[in-house]
């Protein structure tokens, strides 16, 4: 029940009806596009709102990427918006655009479940910080999207409500854990969305369904009404199109809260003006230093993943950019230190669901302590698995080589970004190491062996862990599936990720001369690798590490 | 099993004793979040004896919430930490305490497990001219849980019929306060025990950090108790009775821990590790939980909160601001103030010594400071059930007594303008103009004339007091008194009585 994948939908990417692609007209748009003829009342917030809710719910049925759309809701926002702009009122500039948030993050006019059957139908009586900074900026939240349960996974199929599909072929998964924000924006159900990203849970979906998914340095955004998975890793990020609506979205979102310790008091530059400086700039590439990590070598991708990604390094330097190699030994015991340092907080972070405050209550006829534990049972396996991982490690004889161990291997994550980021202004890399997971297949029931599915986060997770801003782009495709590229920027240096990005993301589509617009592109893409142009062999492969010079120069041809 | 009476169980047995209290901090809101604290010094009552009512989502544990540290909260810590003379440390750290139970909002408690704010402190214990000094090991900040009802047939969690929880009191900042292993106690074991919170209790009051009061559990107390044999210094296996809440309970409860012990081990038994409970009507402690697993709660740093990081100035600027402590006030007092210990032990029980203390401060001797709070004062006081600072300040006390002094109020008089002051919150000056009230310049010859009709009138009496027996003068004056409306002056008409007792 929990792992239901409906092995009899038609294979291949969404596909929508004559009566459906009417509404492609108006959700094509960028959120920059659409919140423009909004301001100019080209289009009503009415229209603008009909059109993703009509065709949320017609594609939902394929994708799964909904868990509550709240149509009347969103009608009724739509209304009172388009109210205020008749009014004249000065509106924010994201105001009336549709968003989707993640399941985990608190709203108070919608079930906030985090795809678990502990939650079920569950309403918070407050609103995530996000949820209301949002609401302030008259954007009209109008659904509720799937994800591994309480974010513990990386495929989506840990959801109680069953997986997500990919749009681009609907029998492979759109990653995890947020999956249904991925599957919705590059489905054009919205054109953006809130993620959580705790070890590349809005990253890795974007690689897998050619979107953008951003996560801000630790603090920028507050995690307040953010359903904990690990505090410490936890952010809050944004899934869109393109560079330029994560980076508007961004600057609703960033700010100090004081509701969440952790929040930095600091005043943030406009995101939105740094990916339009990226956009515009013209060979602002050259000059620019980009780092990548020596230690990640070809044999631990894809060979798709890694063709494509030395293509992008290609388009860099033609572009006239720095390729410098950076060290980063730790990165690669990250995973191990990631799954620890996850599981003990999620260990704790979760304990609160007992079923004596909120959510369904097991055992009524028991006593407290027993009713409490027969409650927690409703748990998936996934989350079981690492709440005892978490148990084990956190237990006063581990401790000390499991957590505090963990915690010193993060001081040294942290240590060799600060050090690389002294040689060079971004470091790039893959977003994930593969493309989407079939979901025919590995992950049914569950994949057979965990620490494989785990080690598809290793290129994710040092973020995380070091607490840096990084975002993945789509670079390209292998074998019909979308592939992404991930900039990591220095802590508190958002705008300097947003700028790269744009600019990136602008010599991409130039270079490979396609786009990622799932329905003009998804048919045609079914055998397609990396255009030609380029090979991997005009870019140094396994060898730079004997060429490349002492102070990690850019290796010659 | 019989127990060893207490001189016999010391002549085989030194009792070693260890405290852990848990006091509340007043503060307005709670530890981590921004809902009212029902243990706040200002508001009183807040929650009314409603459940669930101080609440808000971040102390409900509520999905998604996170804490916020309550920067009053802090400086109470500090201020208790520094009056027990201990370090205060610049950086201390929140972890989470991990365990299961439903009066515990998260299943986790957040607590400073690995670096408390306050160690290494002191306090002396003072009792019948010996002194103990009490290692204090820590004081280290946490956050109160919410309180279970039980309604199963023996009251206890784990058995049939349900369990109401009432979370007001769940998030209620805490220090817990713990010390180092007491020794050489002996006989003075209990005493000492409940001295030593007596004198947190004291402290914690005037500091004016905790409402202080046992009986509403604002403070509480967890004793550790264990004995060796005369002669070995190393520790025996301890016992730790929790949740005393009233001095009385600590000393029994240590009473009959160490008899208790003493006769299970001088019978060849040994001592349990074990948590137990204090039976008010018995006055016995009851085994409950074994400690088997001790320590397993999980610690790790709580990673919603940064370290709290307090810097030299800022401990500085507290520490300046200290009020002397209860000990040393009362030592000053006792010289400066010319009362004895029975009657300053009085102001200090009746939670008036600031208010008599302010009152002197305005230039009223100290005995009349007194006479007014302790007496009428809080006379009027208990009949509305309010408490006598609520209800006058001290400028207005001092104020009637200066009118007195002056001559311009009697006694009789003062009492009427003290109750109009109480009802209108008016000063005595305004009152007393408000209400046409003066002493009335009575005509000395007259008063004398008057004296004398009314002793001639009560011939018995006068023969009393003229065979010295003064206080047989009593319905004399008050019928003088009367004559005159409350405008003649008591000791003025004594003395005529005197007077003239000895001349006719």
């Amino acid at each position: 029940m929990i792992y239901k994948h409906d092995t009899s939908k038609p294979n291949g990417p969404l596909a929508l009806s004559e009566g459906m692609r009417l509404h492609l007209e108006i959700a094509r748009l960028s959120a920059y596009e659409m919140a423009e003829k909004i301001r100019k009342r080209e289009l009503s917030v009415q229209e603008v709102v009909r059109a993703h809710v009509n065709l949320s719910n017609t594609v939902n049925a394929d994708l799964n990427a909904f868990i509550h759309i709240g149509a009347e809701y969103a009608e009724k926002r739509a209304r009172e918006i388009d109210a205020k702009l008749a009014r004249g009122e000065v509106l924010s500039p994201l105001a009336g655009v549709p968003v989707a948030i993640k399941d985990n993050i608190a709203t108070n006019f919608m079930p906030t479940t985090a795809a678990s059957a502990i939650l079920k139908g569950w309403t918070p009586p407050y609103n995530a910080h996000v949820s209301e900074l949002m609401l302030d900026a008259d954007m009209v939240v109008f659904g509720k999207t799937n994800l591994d349960e309480f974010a513990v996974g990386g495929s989506g199929v840990y959801s109680a409500y069953g997986p997500t599909s990919n749009p681009w072929s609907l029998h492979h998964s759109a990653g995890g854990s947020g999956s249904g924000s991925a599957a919705a924006v590059a489905a054009f159900c919205t054109p953006l969305a809130l993620g959580s990203d705790t070890g590349g849970s809005v990253r890795q979906p974007a690689s897998f369904t050619a979107t953008v998914g951003a996560k801000p340095t630790y603090g920028a955004v507050s995690r307040f009404g953010l359903l904990a998975m690990a505090s410490s890793l936890d952010h809050i990020g944004q899934c869109a199109r393109n560079v330029l609506d994560a980076a508007i979205l961004a600057d609703v979102l960033y700010g100090h809260c004081a509701k969440d310790a952790t929040s930095l008091d600091k005043e943030w530059e406009s995101m939105q003006d740094a990916a339009l400086a990226g956009k515009r700039a013209e060979n602002a590439f050259s000059g620019l230093k980009i780092g990548v990590v020596r230690q990640y070598e070809a044999d631990m991708v894809h060979p798709g993943v890694w063709d494509n990604f030395l293509l992008i390094l290609q388009y860099m330097q033609d572009a006239g950019a720095q390729i410098i190699e950076v060290d980063a030994p730790s990165f690669l015991l990250s995973v191990a230190t990631y799954y620890m340092l996850m599981s003990c907080e999620l260990f704790s972070n979760l304990a609160r669901y007992d079923g004596v405050r909120y959510g369904p209550r097991m055992g009524e006829e028991l006593s407290a302590i027993h009713s409490m534990q027969k409650t927690r049972s409703l748990f998936g396996p996934e989350v079981k698995r690492r709440v005892l991982l978490g148990a084990h490690a956190l237990a006063s004889d581990n401790y000390t080589q499991c957590y505090a161990a963990a915690q010193r291997v993060r001081m040294l994550a942290r240590q060799d970004y600060a050090n690389a980021f002294e040689q060079v202004d971004v470091i790039v890399s893959p977003t994930a190491p593969v493309s989407a997971f079939s979901l025919d297949a590995a992950f049914s029931p569950a994949p057979p062996n965990p620490e494989e599915a785990y080690r598809a986060d290793m290129l994710t997770i040092p973020a995380n862990l070091a607490g840096v801003p990084a975002i993945s782009i789509p670079s390209g495709f292998s074998e019909g599936l979308p592939l992404g590229v991930q900039i990591v920027a220095p802590f508190g240096l958002d705008r300097e990720m947003f700028f790269v990005a744009s600019m990136l993301e602008n010599l991409i589509i130039d270079r490979l001369k396609i786009n990622f617009d799932l329905f003009a592109t998804a048919g045609k893409l079914t055998t397609t690798t990396a255009p030609k142009g380029a090979s991997a062999s005009d870019f140094p492969t396994g060898d730079k590490h004997t060429t490349a010079s002492k102070d990690g120069d850019t290796p010659s041809k | 099993m019989q127990l060893l009476d207490l001189p016999k169980a010391l002549e085989l047995f030194d009792p070693v004793i260890g405290l852990e209290v848990h006091i509340e901090l007043g503060t307005k809101t709670k530890m981590f979040s921004p809902a009212i604290n029902p243990a706040s010094v200002e508001n009183a009552d807040s929650c009314a004896n409603l459940p669930n009512v101080c609440t808000d989502p971040v102390c409900l544990g509520l999905p998604g919430t996170l804490p916020t540290i309550n920067a009053r909260a802090v400086e109470f810590a500090v201020m208790l930490g520094l009056s027990m003379g201990c370090k205060i440390a610049n950086t201390s750290v929140f972890d989470r305490k991990n365990y299961f139970y439903p009066d515990n909002p998260k299943n986790y408690q957040i607590s400073q497990f690995y670096h408390p704010i306050a160690q290494d402190g002191k306090m002396e214990i003072e009792y019948q001219g010996s002194v103990f000094d009490i290692k204090i090991e820590r004081a280290h900040m946490e956050e109160d849980a919410g309180k279970l009802l039980h309604e199963g047939e023996d009251g206890r969690i784990g058995t049939q019929g349900s369990t109401l929880i009432d979370y007001n009191r769940a998030g209620v900042p805490l220090l817990e306060i713990v010390t180092g292993p007491i020794v050489g106690t002996g006989p003075l074991a209990p005493k000492v025990a409940a001295l030593f919170v007596q004198n947190i209790r004291d402290l914690a009051k005037s500091l004016g950090v905790s409402r202080a009061r046992m009986e509403e559990g604002n403070i509480r107390c967890d004793v550790n108790v264990s004995l060796m044999p005369k002669g070995s210094s190393r520790f025996g296996t301890r016992t730790e009775t929790k949740n005393l809440n009233s001095l009385k309970s600590i000393e029994k409860a240590v009473l009959h821990e160490i008899c208790r012990q003493a006769a299970v081990l001088s019978s060849g038994d040994t001592i349990v590790q074990e948590t137990r409970h204090f039976d008010e009507k018995t006055a016995v402690t009851l085994a409950g939980r074994r400690k088997t697993d001790a320590g397993e709660y999980r610690y790790f740093p709580e990673p919603d909160l940064p370290p709290l990081v307090l810097l030299d100035e800022y401990i500085e600027r507290i520490r300046r601001a200290l009020p002397p402590s209860p000990t040393e006030m009362r030592k000053r007092l006792l010289q400066e103030w010319g009362l004895t210990k029975a009657e300053l032990a009085d102001i200090y029980n009746a939670d008036l010594l600031s208010e008599v203390q302010r009152t002197v401060e305005c230039g009223i001797q100290p005995q009349f400071a007194k006479k007014w709070w302790m007496g009428e004062v809080s006379r009027i006081a208990a009949s509305m059930k309010q408490s006598p600072s609520d209800i006058i300040t001290p400028e207005h006390i001092a104020q009637l007594q200066k009118l007195i002094e002056e001559g311009k109020l009697n006694d009789i008089l003062a009492r009427k303008v003290l109750a109009l002051v109480v009802e209108d919150g008016k000063s005595p000056l305004e009152v007393m103009q408000a209400n046409g009230i003066e002493l009335q310049t009575v005509d000395e010859s007259a008063l004398r004339d008057c004296v004398r009709d009314v002793l001639l009138s009560m011939p018995d009496i006068f023969a009393k007091i003229k065979d010295g027996k003064h206080q047989a003068a009593g319905p004399v004056i008050g019928l003088v008194l009367k004559k005159f409306g409350g405008s003649a002056d008591a000791a003025k008409v004594k003395s005529i009585i005197m007077e003239l007792a000895s001349s006719l």
